[in-house]
């Protein structure tokens, strides 16, 4: 029986629903700033997504092209803004790269210390974050922003702004650490301590929770290498790669801490990898006291007043806190670069979101966008 | 006192719009410092204060509220169906002003004092659901439309173990009556559980009452066809002013309404522990502080667990719940057909309480969360 193409298309149709197309932010309480993407739904289930980026590009790598080497500092603040020393660190060592500046040992120990409390930060506002994604009512949202506003209380005191702090130099920190700053940093961390288990009580010992976040979207080693992962993402898989043991920068090699792994790469696997690194970061903080040189300087005082670098190209690659934060820079003489490149985290972990979220219920979808822990700041520059 | 035919001697139509009007008034005081109670319980729970500047310990918000929400401009989308929209939130609300119509609040308080109460409760209940979907289809929204979609199958599945764990307590106001059917009259079912509340003899039917409640209220972790985080909001995305305060109503309305509801049927209402020959102001004031209770249980869990999935949603109802409820009505029925003791009831009631209280927290004990984080080995680079 021949069957004509009109009516075989008319009898499909009649058992088939129509997708339906769901726009998805920019203005959406899941999306963690300004990312839309269009989700394409049969029923409740994603058949499609598609991402869109940069509505909050601010021209950091043209800016930074067409600012002084100092100038630039607070836009590298701007970009993972929830862990601005982290990006300051690497920006800074990028110009050091290039210009061949020393730093003072002291200081070095303060960078890391001070990166390592922001990538605390950074993971305590992914749990909060992720928490309130999976529908906690704003509590865990509530109990990260108790120890962020802590540590920013630090980072105010050492620099006087609390979300970008622009502490950072090329050649070292702004400013000595003040009088019984260590103490009381000591101090925090116990808190710190705290607040994880806080975390731990209230979702990771929540059936619901385990229950939405277990073996939801898993990842295996080869995705995660093949689509460029770093970071909390490509460990949750099993891989133990980390930039700061990778290829260790500044002080790493002389501090102890592990590289927390998870087994199958699904969202729980990401979830317990950021609470275990931050766990590791209070180490890695506590060693920094410890080993700290008490006096010293912090900047180096060699450094002309206006920074002119002649020529060089570099890649420094960094362990941020959303997986490796790298910076190329180009210099063709003058006080500023020729060339600035951010390879972020954030922005490349994020095109895998399609290949993730294609398959599974709307809930989730937002969940696992969740977990990807995209800070937008970095994925549009 | 309420329930007196007629009330204050008038012609009957005035009467019944007088206890109409009665019953709205304390609804609205009540919902309004619902809304003021819960921003400070959920605030307390959060490490925060909730309001406070808005007249002594912010008592006044909820009111400096309502006049917010009645100022704001009422904004209907150019793609929304104009009646269906407009409707949408009195046909919400209707069906839960008519429950309230027949809860007893103390002896022979309420307005209207009929045989079925029971019966009449989840009928009108289940109206709701035409209001939801009215907003979901309604708004020309595909936030609302997946909200009101999900409410429909949520609501519908979850009403069947919640009336079968009402019945189970019917079955037993039969025996407690002398034999016979029981009755569904809401008075009588409360007057009967002076001595003990039926909770002591049900326990998992309130287990599952509660359950059951908490989705049909759409509260935590139920709140799936408002999950503020995928879907906005869900049906009311779009309304503002009047109209989304009127869903604001409702929400806290039937909160209100299902918790003296699950009162009266399980806690004993006005009757325990005071007796039902107590004075009004104490039947009266044990059913509210009963209900607040289970209001303040809400409150609580809605602050802790976060969001189910709806297919985990639907898979608790139709494999848990649901079997769970009829194993107890059988075993009620058995019980009761044979005359054993009560007590028995009481056991093998708990006996199954724990099993569900088992079943949710089954894979949380089972892993104790302090492992968690230390299974997670350290691979390539060793630690120095």
């Amino acid at each position: 029986m021949t069957v004509w193409p009109e009516e075989r298309t008319a009898t499909i149709d009649a058992f088939n629903t129509v997708d339906m197309t769901i726009n998805v932010g920019p203005q959406h309480p899941a999306t963690h700033g300004v990312f839309r993407m269009v989700l394409t739904v049969d029923g409740e289930v994603v058949v499609d997504c598609e991402p869109y980026i940069g509505y909050l590009h601010r021209g950091l790598e043209k800016l930074t092209e067409n600012h002084d080497y100092r100038q630039s500092m607070g836009w590298w603040d701007r970009t993972d803004y929830l862990a601005g020393m982290c990006c300051e660190q690497a920006y800074c060592m990028a110009v050091e790269k290039l210009g061949n500046i020393e730093v003072p040992e002291r200081a070095e120990y303060i960078r890391v210390m001070m990166s390592e409390l922001s990538r605390i930060l950074s993971h305590f506002m992914f749990l909060g974050a992720f928490g309130a994604d999976v529908g906690s009512f704003g509590t865990s949202f509530v109990y990260a922003w108790r120890e962020r506003e802590r540590i920013y209380d630090f980072f105010e005191e050492v620099s006087g702004d609390r979300m970008f702090p622009t502490y950072l130099r090329p050649g070292g920190v702004q400013m000595d650490l003040p009088e019984g700053y260590d103490a009381r940093v000591r101090g925090l961390l116990g808190q710190l301590e705290q607040g994880l288990e806080d975390f731990d009580g209230l979702l990771v010992g929540n059936e619901i929770f385990v229950e939405r976040c277990r073996n939801l979207s898993p990842v295996s080693k080869e995705d995660a290498i093949n689509w460029g992962l770093s970071g909390p993402m490509i460990r949750a898989t099993g891989l133990a790669h980390d930039i700061r043991r990778a290829e260790p920068y500044s002080i790493y090699p002389q501090l102890k801490f592990n590289i927390p792994v998870g087994r199958n790469g699904d969202v729980f696997d990401r979830f317990m990898v950021r609470m275990a690194e931050a766990y590791q970061s209070i180490k890695i903080v506590e060693q920094c006291l410890d080993l700290m040189p008490k006096t010293g300087l912090v900047l180096n005082p060699d450094l002309p007043k206006t920074l002119r670098i002649d020529e060089g190209e570099c890649y420094v690659r960094t362990e941020g806190t959303k997986g490796e934060y790298g910076v190329y820079a180009l210099a063709k003489g003058g006080n500023k670069p020729y060339r600035m490149k951010l390879r972020s985290p954030s922005f490349c972990n994020l095109s895998a979101l399609k290949q993730m979220v294609v398959g599974h219920y709307v809930a989730d979808a937002i969940i696992i966008l969740g977990s990807l822990d995209i800070v937008l700041g970095e994925v549009d520059k | 006192m309420l329930f007196a035919d007629p009330l204050f001697d008038l012609p009957s139509w005035i009467d019944a719009i007088a206890r109409v009007i009665i019953i709205v008034l304390a609804m609205t005081v009540v919902v309004i410092y619902l809304t003021y109670g819960e921003r400070k319980v959920v605030a307390r729970f959060q490490q925060r204060l909730g309001p406070t500047e808005t007249g002594p310990a912010g008592l006044i918000q909820g009111i400096a509220d309502a006049v917010k929400l009645v100022g704001k401009e009422d904004i209907r989308p150019n793609n929304a169906d104009r009646w269906v929209f407009e409707l949408a939130p009195y046909a919400t609300f209707i069906p839960v002003l008519m429950v309230l119509m027949v809860l007893p609040f103390a002896e022979d308080w309420g307005v209207r004092d009929l045989r079925l109460g029971l019966f009449f409760v989840f009928a009108i209940l289940g109206l709701n659901i035409v209001g939801i979907m009215m907003a979901g289809l309604g708004s020309g929204n595909k936030y609302a439309l997946l909200g009101g979609v999900r409410a429909a199958a949520q609501m519908i599945s979850y009403e069947i173990p919640l009336i079968i764990s009402l019945l189970c307590v019917v079955m037993i106001t039969g025996a407690d009556m002398g034999g016979g059917a029981g009755t569904l009259n809401l008075n009588t079912i409360a007057a009967l559980q002076e001595d003990r509340p039926y909770i002591v003899l049900q326990p998992l039917a309130f287990l599952i009452f509660f359950t059951a409640m908490l989705s049909e209220l759409h509260r935590a972790p139920f709140d799936i066809p408002v999950a503020e985080s995928e879907i906005v909001g869900g049906y009311f995305v779009e309304y503002s002013g009047i109209r989304w305060s009127m869903f604001q109503l409702t929400e806290y309305a039937s909160m209100w309404a299902f918790s003296v509801f699950g009162a009266v049927v399980f806690l004993g209402g006005w009757a325990w522990p005071f007796g039902a020959d107590a004075h009004w102001s104490i039947q009266l004031g044990s059913t509210m502080v009963k209900s607040i209770g289970f209001i303040l249980m809400i409150f609580w869990v809605r602050t802790t667990v976060p969001r189910l999935r709806i297919d985990q949603l639907m898979s608790f109802c139709w494999k848990v719940l649901l079997p769970m409820s009829l194993v107890q009505m059988l075993m009620n029925g058995v019980i009761l057909v044979y005359d054993w003791p009560q007590e028995l009831l009481a056991l093998t009631s708990a006996l199954g309480a724990g099993a569900l209280v088992y079943i949710i927290i089954r894979r949380a004990i089972r892993r104790p969360s302090t492992d968690l984080v230390g299974t997670y080995k350290t691979l390539g680079a060793p630690a120095q």
